[in-house]
C-alpha cells in the first residue's frame, strides 16, 4: 500500500528524513507520532508529492511517487483521503458542496453525487447541516465534514494530520471512533498526532520518528516514558 | 458536458457569493470601457465631419475663355475623365453657373437679377477621386488651352488632411494607452479576488483537482464579469449619447452642416467592441491573476 525505502530529504538548514524504510500494509491503522520537527509533516508531503524526496523510492497505491510528473500529481491526490487539523474546508461552499466537490474533480454524474454525498453525511453524523456554510458548525462537525469530503471517492488509503489537534476530548474520541469504522471497513488509515490518550487506548501499531529517523515501529502506546510528546 | 455545467454553475455562484468583489471588477472594467467609448464615439464623430469638410473641397472648377471651342471643351473633359485621380468631370455652363449661385444665395437670389449680363465664364467641374491626387489634377488642367483659371483651395485641403490625421493618430495612441491602464488596472482587481480565495485554490489542489479544473469557474467567472460590464457599458454610452444627440443635432446641424453619427450605428458597433474587449479582459485577467497559485 505505502512503502518508503531509503528515503532521504534534508532541508537547508535542517533534517526532514533520513534514510527512512517503512511499509504499511493494505487495512492497516497507523499512528505516527513525534515532537514537532521530528519529520511527520515531512513524511506526510512526500506521499503527497507537495516536495521531492532527495533520494529513495515511495510507492503509494502502486505508484512511484518521486519519479510522478506534476501533471498525474492530482490523480495522486485524488485516490488518496486527506484530513487535516484545521479542516481546510472550501468556506464559501455548504457543506454538501463541499464533500460534492471531491466527486466534481473526479467528474462523478450528477446522478452518484445526489446519491452518495447524503449517504457520506449520513455515516459521519451530520446529515443535517448539508446545508450549512463552515463558518455555522462546530469544529467536530467541521472535522466530519473534512472526513466525509476524505471518504466520499472510496479511497483504500487515508491521511489524517492531527485530526483531533483542534478538538476537545470528547469531540476527539467521536472523530477517533469514526476513523476506527471507516477502517474497519477496509481503509488504510495513517494519522500523525500528538494524542498520547488517543493512541494509548486505541492499541494500533505506532510509529515513532525523531529527528528524521525512525525510532520505533510496534504495536502499542505512544512513547515509553512519554518522552516525544510535543 | 458536465464539466461546462459545474463551470458555468459554480461561476455564478462564485458572482453572486463575491458580490463586493465581482462588483468592483464589473465597475473597473465598466470605467475603462466607457473611457474607450467615448473616445470612440469622439473619434467616430470627428471622423464623420472631416470626410463631410472634405467633401467641399474634392472638386476642382476649371474656368473657361469665353471662345474656347466646343471640341476643345470636348478634349478638357475626355483628358480629365481618363485621368485615376478624376472620378467625374462635367461641363457647368455659365448659365447653370448662375442659376446654382441664385440658389446658394436663397432669399437673396433676386439680387443676381439685376447685373446686367452673366459675368461667370463657362466651366469644367473636376471631382476628385482621392484628395491626394488634387495637385496633379489642377497642374494638368492649367496646361490645357483655353483654360481661364483653375480653383482649387490647396492650402485649406492640405491643413483638413492633417488635422485629420493627428486627430486620428492621437486617438489610436490614447486608445492604446487607456487599454493598457485598464488591463493592469483590471488585472489588479481580479487579483485581489483570486488572492482572497489563495487559500481555497490550495484546499482543491490538496484534494487533487487539476489547474483547469480549478481555473475553469475563475474563467467563466471572468467571462460573466466580461459580460456585464460590457453590456452595461453598452446601455450607458447609448442612453448618454441619445440624450447628446437630443440636445445638440439641431446646432451641430446648423453650424457645421453635419449630422452626428446615429446612435444606433453606435450601440451596435460598441457592442461587439465592448463584448471581446470586456470577455477578453475578464479571462486574461483571471488567468494572468491565477498563474502563481496554480505553479505546481
Amino acid at each position: 500500500m505505502i512503502r518508503f525505502t531509503n528515503v532521504t530529504k534534508h532541508y537547508k538548514t535542517n533534517i526532514g528524513l533520513d534514510n527512512v524504510s517503512i511499509e504499511i500494509e493494505r487495512g492497516d491503522f497507523v499512528f505516527l507520532v513525534g515532537a514537532s520537527g521530528a519529520g511527520k509533516s515531512t513524511l506526510i508531503k512526500l506521499i503527497l508529492k507537495e516536495i521531492d524526496a532527495d533520494s529513495g523510492s515511495i510507492m503509494v497505491n502502486g505508484t512511484e511517487v518521486t519519479t510522478l510528473s506534476n501533471r498525474l500529481v492530482p490523480k495522486l491526490r485524488r485516490s488518496i483521503g486527506i484530513v487535516f487539523q484545521d479542516f481546510r474546508l472550501l468556506p464559501r461552499m455548504t457543506v454538501f458542496e463541499n464533500v460534492a466537490f471531491a466527486m466534481e474533480i473526479v467528474h462523478a454524474r450528477p446522478r452518484a453525487i445526489r446519491r452518495q454525498v447524503p449517504q457520506v453525511l449520513s455515516l459521519v453524523g451530520i446529515s443535517d447541516k448539508a446545508y450549512k456554510y463552515p463558518d455555522e458548525l462546530s469544529a467536530g462537525e467541521q472535522q466530519r465534514v473534512a472526513i466525509a469530503r476524505a471518504i466520499v471517492n472510496n479511497p483504500t488509503f487515508l491521511m489524517a494530520d492531527e485530526p483531533t489537534g483542534n478538538l476537545d476530548p470528547e469531540t476527539a474520541w467521536e472523530i477517533m471512533r469514526l476513523l476506527e469504522q471507516i477502517n474497519i471497513r477496509g481503509t488504510t488509515i495513517l494519522m500523525v498526532t500528538h494524542a498520547k490518550d488517543i493512541v494509548d487506548r486505541m492499541g494500533k501499531r505506532v510509529i515513532a520518528i525523531d529527528n528524521g529517523k525512525i525510532i520505533r515501529d510496534n504495536i502499542g502506546t505512544y512513547a515509553i516514558g512519554d518522552s516525544y510528546e510535543a | 458536458m458536465n464539466s461546462i455545467r459545474y463551470n458555468l454553475k459554480q461561476a455564478f455562484l462564485q458572482v453572486v457569493r463575491n458580490r463586493a468583489m465581482s462588483l468592483a471588477s464589473v465597475f473597473s472594467i465598466m470605467a475603462m470601457l466607457l473611457i474607450l467609448g467615448v473616445s470612440f464615439v469622439t473619434v467616430v464623430n470627428i471622423g464623420v465631419a472631416m470626410e463631410k469638410a472634405k467633401e467641399g473641397y474634392d472638386t476642382v472648377l476649371i474656368h473657361l475663355e469665353d471662345d474656347t471651342a466646343e471640341w476643345q471643351v470636348e478634349n478638357i473633359i475626355d483628358t480629365l475623365r481618363s485621368m485615376q485621380e478624376v472620378q467625374e468631370a462635367t461641363f457647368l455652363p455659365k448659365d447653370d453657373a448662375l442659376e446654382q449661385w441664385k440658389t446658394e444665395w436663397g432669399n437673396y437670389g433676386y439680387l443676381l437679377d439685376s447685373l446686367p449680363k452673366n459675368p461667370l465664364p463657362d466651366g469644367v467641374v473636376v471631382k476628385l477621386s482621392d484628395l491626394v491626387g488634387a495637385d496633379k489634377v489642377v497642374r494638368r488642367a492649367t496646361n490645357f488651352n483655353g483654360v481661364l483659371e483653375v480653383k482649387y483651395y490647396r492650402d485649406t485641403v492640405e491643413k483638413l488632411m492633417k488635422v485629420t490625421n493627428f486627430i486620428q493618430m492621437a486617438a489610436l495612441v490614447i486608445m492604446g494607452f487607456l487599454i493598457i491602464i485598464s488591463v493592469v488596472v483590471v488585472s489588479n482587481t481580479i487579483k485581489l479576488t483570486v488572492f482572497a480565495r489563495a487559500e481555497e485554490i490550495n484546499i482543491m489542489k490538496y484534494i487533487g483537482a487539476t489547474n483547469w479544473f480549478i481555473r475553469g469557474p475563475f474563467l467563466v467567472e471572468g467571462v460573466i464579469i466580461g459580460l456585464i460590464s460590457a453590456s452595461l457599458s453598452v446601455g450607458v454610452i447609448s442612453l448618454v449619447y441619445y440624450k447628446v444627440i437630443e440636445l445638440v443635432q439641431s446646432d451641430i446641424t446648423n453650424m457645421f452642416k453635419f449630422r452626428l453619427v446615429p446612435m444606433e450605428f453606435m450601440s451596435y458597433n460598441l457592442i461587439w467592441i465592448f463584448i471581446a474587449l470586456g470577455v477578453s479582459i475578464g479571462a486574461c485577467g483571471s488567468i494572468i491573476s491565477m498563474r502563481r497559485f496554480l505553479d505546481t
